[in-house]
């Protein structure tokens, strides 16, 4: 039986400066979206920004196309764990919670971030489901460094929600990113520290989790992309992607 | 389910639980939890975290999978 052992690609220091280009056109970008959220405007329509804000930057969106996925940005709103089609139909209000993840490539090189923001006040459930997995992603950023394995980054965002009363998806997972926007190895939010591959310089992986306010149960609605909660609570997602060093972590997407 | 409903997938095992499932890795950022067929179990085809597996899913839960064959 031939093994066929699947192998992360380590970027070089050309390379990162790159990857570091496409990081920064996803941050800013994200940056212009906070900007536009306001009550009364339609996901489509923040969708139609993205992409401007993506090209004026001379990059070109990662997900438009992307096995078939119809949009440049994944606009989810409260229950919508991720993927969420961006339309004409969806309209922001004030109490909501939405989350956007995109993608750009820059010259042949990916990056991928995602955060989630409150549409004008918000419960303080929300705000706390907010607050949790934003420093659950911080502290999975704290894990990376050369010689942590990839099981000492899930197990953080794990304790972290779980601590905090929430629960953390199993059905998606973060990944490797370089030359294609997925790569290996899986990166899952959840997991037993110690175990996985173990982190090298120059490895680049995109983190992203995503806490459940209720149970970590995921439905997919038969547009075969949006996954929303089973329990029908709220969803947060953040995600940078984010380079090991030798000294440690390189967020970039920052 | 019928013949053609069901969407083949290929995907690498991430980790083998009770009873039988695995949490299976499928192209794009997903996990799904899958089951060993019963062709599977009857000719006691083992399979192992890391084995790349053919697996079967459902339109209607995207989440769950039947795996149906071991890759060489």
């Amino acid at each position: 039986m031939t093994s066929r052992c699947a192998q992360i690609e380590i970027k070089g220091a050309s390379e990162l400066a790159c990857m570091r280009r496409a990081g920064s056109v996803v941050a800013e970008t994200l940056r212009a979206l906070s900007k536009a959220v306001r009550p009364g405007i339609s996901t489509l329509e923040l969708d139609r920004i993205a992409g401007e804000e993506i090209r004026k930057r001379g990059a070109k969106p990662a997900f438009l196309g992307y096995r078939g996925y119809p949009a440049v940005l994944c606009a989810s709103v409260n229950e919508e764990v991720i993927h969420g089609i961006p339309s004409k139909t969806r309209v922001l209000k004030e109490g909501d919670i939405i989350g956007f993840d995109l993608g750009a490539v820059v010259d042949g090189f990916y990056g991928d971030s995602a955060l989630t923001v409150a549409v004008g006040p918000v419960s303080k459930e929300a705000e706390k489901l907010l607050r949790v997995t934003r420093e659950a992603l911080e502290r999975a950023v704290e894990q990376v460094r050369p010689g942590s394995r990839i099981g000492d980054i899930g197990a953080a965002v794990q304790r972290h929600a779980e601590e905090n009363g929430c629960s953390v998806v199993r059905e998606f997972v973060g990944h490797g990113i370089g030359r294609a926007l997925h790569e290996e190895p899986a990166v899952p939010n959840f997991g037993k520290a110690g175990t996985g591959a173990r982190l090298v310089a120059g490895m680049v992986l995109a983190i992203e989790p995503m806490v459940n306010a209720g149970g970590p149960e995921v439905r997919v609605l038969p547009d075969g992309w949006t996954a929303v909660t089973a329990d029908g609570r709220l969803s947060a997602h953040f995600e940078h992607t984010v380079a090991v060093t030798e000294n440690g972590a390189e967020i970039l997407t920052a | 389910m019928t013949k053609e409903d069901k969407i083949e997938v290929e995907g690498k095992i991430l980790e083998s639980l009770p009873n039988a499932m695995f949490r299976v890795q499928i192209p794009g950022e997903k996990v799904i939890l899958a089951h060993i067929s019963g062709k599977m179990r009857v000719h006691y085809i083992k399979i192992l975290p890391g084995d790349t597996v053919k697996v079967e899913l459902s339109p209607y839960d995207l989440t769950r999978g039947r795996i149906v064959y071991r890759e060489r």
